[in-house]
């Protein structure tokens, strides 16, 4: 009988004609203008603030405490740091000199000469660098902090067993080149100013208890510190309210002089003074952002989070009052995405580059979700935040949703309508799980429903809690040690304990035990490592400006990188659970189930890369069950080793006086994790990149997106800080009203399911591929990565062949 | 004996409403020109052979009890009469080149699969299609009308893909637990039908008026099939029968005909019949024909499934 099904290709995003176009977006001609500029300008670093940190330090080290020493250096720079203000710019500030400059943080690691030649001459994003700062760094940065960055007492404190780990790969460390923190704002400095953040400040160093707390002159310090950074920011503003009047004096054209004025006018309420309009609200976050970003240098960009809750009274009091419409509110938005995509993430080397070959920065905004009181959160900015993504498309902010079973279809449709459109954004959090996720850990309702994915998708407590992620561990990786009694075949050297020769195991059981003493060793090798890092940030490295920010670091009197926040979280990242998974399935089931090859034979094909050994390739590459088809063998595999690697980091504590949590994320760490391991027994050839997030290994899920959700949502999200699942479709796959009303039902499915996050990449592996080959004509293809959005002519080639590879859904 | 299976198929979005899982069972009395399912025709399991994959690297040769692969020349030489499709090749061909079509499933165990995807269905309005192949021309009947029931009963909604060509009492026993039938109209002309579909279509005109009157859910899904029935006179043929009987269609779905399964045929080692010289109707002709049921009353209908 006939089925003739529908194939449609009409639907076709991403074809050059329609990419080259982007170059032309925004709501206003100011938007094209100004996001023209950001877009086109070579990023460059800096040295202004190494320069005055550096001036600073010689001042005052030795003479005043940690913390005050660290507010001066803020203070210093923004006293005297180079301002710009930019023809039609509505929101004012930049984070160096000019857009797309980058600043250095010397006193985090200092950058060799060497790395400056290498960032300067990179044939992918690329930093420029003056001989003249070449200069300085050689002659002045250097030779100061060469010993003294944290970089450097961090690597020195780590013990040999920790080095060995860390060099072949076995897990990577976040701290190493950036402060700690998850950075995201949360809801106080739309309420208050930075003059009242001040007065709560005297009041609790007026309230210090010198008699009963031996700890009261260390907090009377810290809270010095963020008075001194109160007056920092303060000034700031006060330097931008008399550029503009000076620049409003000298201009002739009356409604840019009118601008000019209002934005002086802007400078004299925020950040002194709480914000009173829509326009100042912005404008304070901004304040806020660079305060927090040039502080230090902590992950994630001090994102404004859950933008839309903060703008809506504000929103809603100017339209009412008839001084906002929808236009200038979204036109607003679009000069924060504008200032937004001005900052690249400071510049880093080495590894750490590797694990993120990008150099987006991770504000991550997160439009719908509920209200404190639990209630439904969209509204009116949320959509003009859907419009504004739309319209700007742009990486950097990461903006996305937050749907919860409150969330009205009509949002969830405008979103998937979005997301179709095939540029990674916006991606979709399961408010219902977050939620769930923090109570277990401890949070109250309250900040629970507060909260958000920054980064990637890792949840927070927003403006009450500290979580840091510490770094990614390669679960896979902790297979083949057990294959080889710990010992590492590709860098020839013992890494882990000796737990027999793999030829020799009996059972699946005598397998997986040397698997769970390999994987418990290198989490306790990472964890001591971690503890004592966050020892160094405690003492070395206040971060006294976020901890104004921070919920309840004034009260306490302490610093968000010692303990001040209400909540105070340590994170280690799981990456692989897809290829662990599979190698293990193809393991039990060829093996030790049905004998169809020896564990000798096995390691053999897979010290060959396979060549030469097709049958067993095709028996644990094809005939062989995975995760990700809704299979229990396979799953139920999953379950176990999720379940090993949470219980064995969930509630072991931090030296912050919280604890360590799981998440299930990559960003870009899978390809290096590859990179460091020879084939695996699931077939995966040596180098290859393992699975990334929760998703399946490449082309082991055949059965279509249904069944990779359910088994995904056989692990336990709620017991973790996050996950991470891409799925890839083609266009043709979402066309239509039914597409929309398709993937809307796949998210609220995976929600129901308690999935936490899902995201989608709607191109075809032609168009990549052409891509590939022709950068130039695809300048504007923005691809997912994982967890954030790139430019696809950004990626490195090993990571651009995995998006093209990464299973296509295709059930057209 | 129990109907083969030769396909599940998950995320089915082209085969009724919402988010679905298509059960496709082998076997087929019709031998419509156009099929693009060869495979889903014979009701015995058949090794499906593709071609362009195998590398003749004599695996199976090695492996088959039946002798039924030589390497002749550094060539592949299958002989079909040999095999009996008991499939211990497959698992031994490194390319993937070998695939038996049809499985033995019990009710219980495709409730199960079925129930797997529950969730998404519920969220899309979505369920379960059985699809063939022929489903309503099954040998064993019972385990159809079993199989609808045990998914009725767990509150999963059922659709069948039919083409109508088969004992009334067939459909009749199903229609408790049948939301829809998905009911092809190919030919009204007898003589045509015949020619092109391989069987007289009295039978299923007479279903499907039947079905109205019984108060089924139908939607009336017609293949447009360029040399065959895309022209105007066949579809006002069958504009006229549906008014005349007072069809009672919830949906008219009119298929744009594709060769796609064009290359399943070989792997089967049957050549596709293209002396009708099948045509790919163009998007401007659908349209026509969707604007001429239109103008007959019918506002229900909608280009592909």
């Amino acid at each position: 009988m006939s089925c003739c099904c529908d194939v449609d290709t009409s639907f076709n995003v991403n074809t050059p004609e329609g990419l080259l176009k982007d170059n032309d977006r925004g709501c206003t001609e100011r938007i094209k203008r100004l996001r023209r500029i950001s877009h086109s300008t070579q990023p460059h670093l800096d040295l202004e603030r190494a320069k005055i940190e550096t001036d600073v330090y010689h001042k005052y080290e030795g003479s005043v405490s940690t913390p005050v020493l660290r507010a001066l250096v803020l203070k210093e720079y923004f006293s005297k740091k180079t301002l710009y203000l930019g023809e039609d710019e509505l929101l004012v500030g930049e984070k160096g000199k000019d857009p797309q400059c980058s600043p250095t943080f010397p006193e985090l690691c200092c950058h060799t000469l060497e790395d400056m030649r290498v960032m300067n001459d990179r044939k992918l994003v690329n930093f420029t660098v003056t001989e003249d700062d070449m200069k300085l760094q050689e002659e002045y940065i250097i030779p100061y902090w060469k010993d003294r960055a944290v970089r450097e007492h961090l690597l020195k404190a780590m013990t040999q067993e920790w080095r060995d780990c860390y060099e072949v790969g076995m897990f990577t460390e976040f701290m190493e080149q950036r402060g700690p923190g998850h950075t995201a704002g949360g809801k106080q400095f739309y309420s208050k100013g930075y003059l009242d953040f001040k007065a709560e400040i005297e009041e609790a160093i007026k309230n210090l208890d010198y008699f009963n707390d031996p700890d009261a002159y260390d907090k009377e310090q810290e809270l010095r510190a963020m008075s001194i950074d109160c007056d920092a920011v303060i000034i700031l503003g006060q330097r931008y309210h008399d550029l503009a009047l000076e620049k409003a004096a000298e201009c002739t054209d009356p409604v840019r002089k009118a601008e000019l004025e209002q934005i002086a006018a802007n400078c004299a309420v925020v950040p002194a003074h709480k914000p009173e309009t829509y326009w100042q609200a912005l404008q304070m976050y901004w304040f806020t952002h660079l305060g927090v970003t040039l502080e230090l240098n902590p992950w994630d960009a001090f994102t404004p989070g859950r933008l839309d809750q903060h703008l809506i009274p504000f929103y809603e009091k100017d339209t009412e009052a008839g001084i906002l419409d929808d236009t200038r509110a979204l036109e607003l938005l679009e000069c924060l995405w504008v200032k937004l995509f001005n900052s690249p993430a400071p510049v880093k080397v080495g590894v750490t580059l590797k694990e993120s070959g990008t150099y987006v920065d991770f504000a991550n905004i997160n439009s719908g979700g509920v209200k404190e009181d639990g209630s439904d959160g969209v509204n009116a900015v949320s959509y003009l935040i859907l419009d504004c993504m739309e319209d700007m498309r742009q990486n950097q902010p990461n903006s996305n949703v937050q749907i919860s079973k409150k969330t009205p279809e009509k949002f969830l449709r405008r979103a998937c309508e979005i997301a179709r459109q095939g540029w990674g954004q916006p991606a979709f959090y399961n408010t219902d799980e977050l939620i769930q996720e923090l109570l277990l850990a401890g949070k109250s309702m309250v900040d629970a429903r507060n909260s958000g994915c920054s980064g990637c998708v890792e949840t927070g407590a927003w403006g009450t809690e500290a979580y840091w992620l510490t770094g990614y561990l390669n679960i896979p990786k902790c297979l083949q040690l057990a294959l080889y009694d710990g010992y590492d075949v590709m860098f020839e050297k013992q890494i882990g304990p000796h737990t027999g020769k793999a030829e020799d195991f009996k059972s699946y059981d005598e397998l997986w035990n040397a698997f769970k003493t390999q994987l418990e060793y290198i989490i306790d090798v990472k964890m001591r490592g971690n503890l004592v890092i966050e020892k160094i940030y405690a003492e070395m490295m206040p971060a006294p400006f976020l901890s104004i920010c921070t919920d309840d670091c004034i009260k306490k009197g302490k610093d968000y990188n010692a303990g001040g926040a209400r909540y105070n979280t340590s994170y280690i990242q799981g990456v692989g659970i897809g290829t662990i998974s599979d190698c293990l399935s193809a393991i039990k089931f060829n093996v030790f189930d049905h004998q169809k090859f020896t564990m000798a034979e096995l390691l053999r094909a897979m010290e060959d890369d396979f060549e030469g050994h097709n049958a067993i390739y095709n028996l644990v590459h094809n005939k062989t069950p995975k995760y990700g088809n809704d299979d229990d063998y396979a799953d139920d595999i999953m379950k176990t080793v999720f379940d090993e690697y949470k219980d064995y980091i969930t509630g072991r504590p931090n030296i912050r006086g919280g604890q360590y949590h799981v998440d299930m994320l990559p960003t870009t760490c899978h390809v290096y994790f590859g990179d460091v391991m020879i084939a695996s027994p699931n077939g995966r050839k040596a180098h290859k990149p393992l699975s990334e997030g929760i998703s399946p290994e490449k082309g082991a899920d055949t059965n279509g997106p249904t069944a990779v959700i359910k088994s995904c949502s056989k692990m336990d999200h709620c017991a973790t800080g996050g996950t991470l699942l891409n799925q890839k479709f083609t266009p043709a796959a979402l066309a239509g009203d039914e597409g929309i009303s398709n993937l809307a039902a796949l998210i609220r499915s995976y929600f129901a399911m308690d999935g936490h996050h899902i995201q989608f990449n709607v191109v075809d592996a032609e168009t990549l591929r052409e891509a590939q080959r022709k950068p130039d004509e695809y300048k504007e293809l923005i691809v997912r990565v994982a967890g954030y959005s790139d430019y696809f002519r950004n990626l490195d080639e090993k990571l651009q062949g995995e998006i093209i590879e990464r299973t296509e859904q295709n059930f057209a | 004996m129990d109907p083969l299976i030769f396909n599940i198929q998950k995320f089915s979005t082209h085969d009724g409403d919402g988010v679905r899982t298509t059960i496709f069972f082998k076997g087929c009395p019709l031998r419509c020109r156009w099929c693009h399912n060869p495979e889903s025709q014979s009701y015995q399991k058949e090794m499906v052979l593709y071609r362009h994959k195998c590398t003749a690297c004599g695996a199976c040769v090695a492996k088959c009890p039946h002798h039924a692969n030589a390497l002749v020349d550094g060539e592949l030489i299958f002989d079909r009469s040999k095999c009996v499709a008991c499939g211990i090749c497959v698992d031994w061909c490194a390319t993937e080149a070998r695939e038996i079509a049809g499985k033995e499933y019990t009710v219980k165990e495709l409730v199960k699969e079925a129930k797997k995807d529950q969730m998404f269905y519920e969220q899309s309005g979505g369920g379960v299609t059985l699809s063939g192949g022929e489903v309503m021309a099954m040998k064993n009947m019972d385990f159809v009308e079993d199989l609808c029931r045990q998914l009725h009963r767990e509150g999963i909604s059922v659709f069948i893909d039919t083409s109508g060509f088969a004992p009334y009492e067939n459909f009749e026993r199903l229609l408790p637990y049948v939301d829809v039938f998905l009911y092809d109209i190919k030919r009204i002309d007898r003589e045509d039908h015949l020619e092109y579909i391989g069987v007289d279509n009295t039978m299923i005109l007479e279903n499907l008026i039947k079905l109205s009157e019984a108060g089924a859910g139908l939607y009336i899904r017609i293949p447009v099939v360029g040399g065959i029935n895309a022209k105007p006179q066949c579809m006002m043929k069958m504009i006229n029968f549906l008014k005349h009987n007072h069809i009672n269609a919830r949906q008219i779905n009119l298929l744009p005909y594709h060769d796609i399964g064009k290359n399943k045929y070989a792997g089967l080692d049957r050549t596709y019949d293209e002396q009708g010289a099948m045509l790919i109707p163009e998007n401007d002709e659908m349209e026509s024909y969707k604007a001429m049921f239109e103008q007959h009353g019918f506002h229900n209908v909608k280009i592909g499934g």
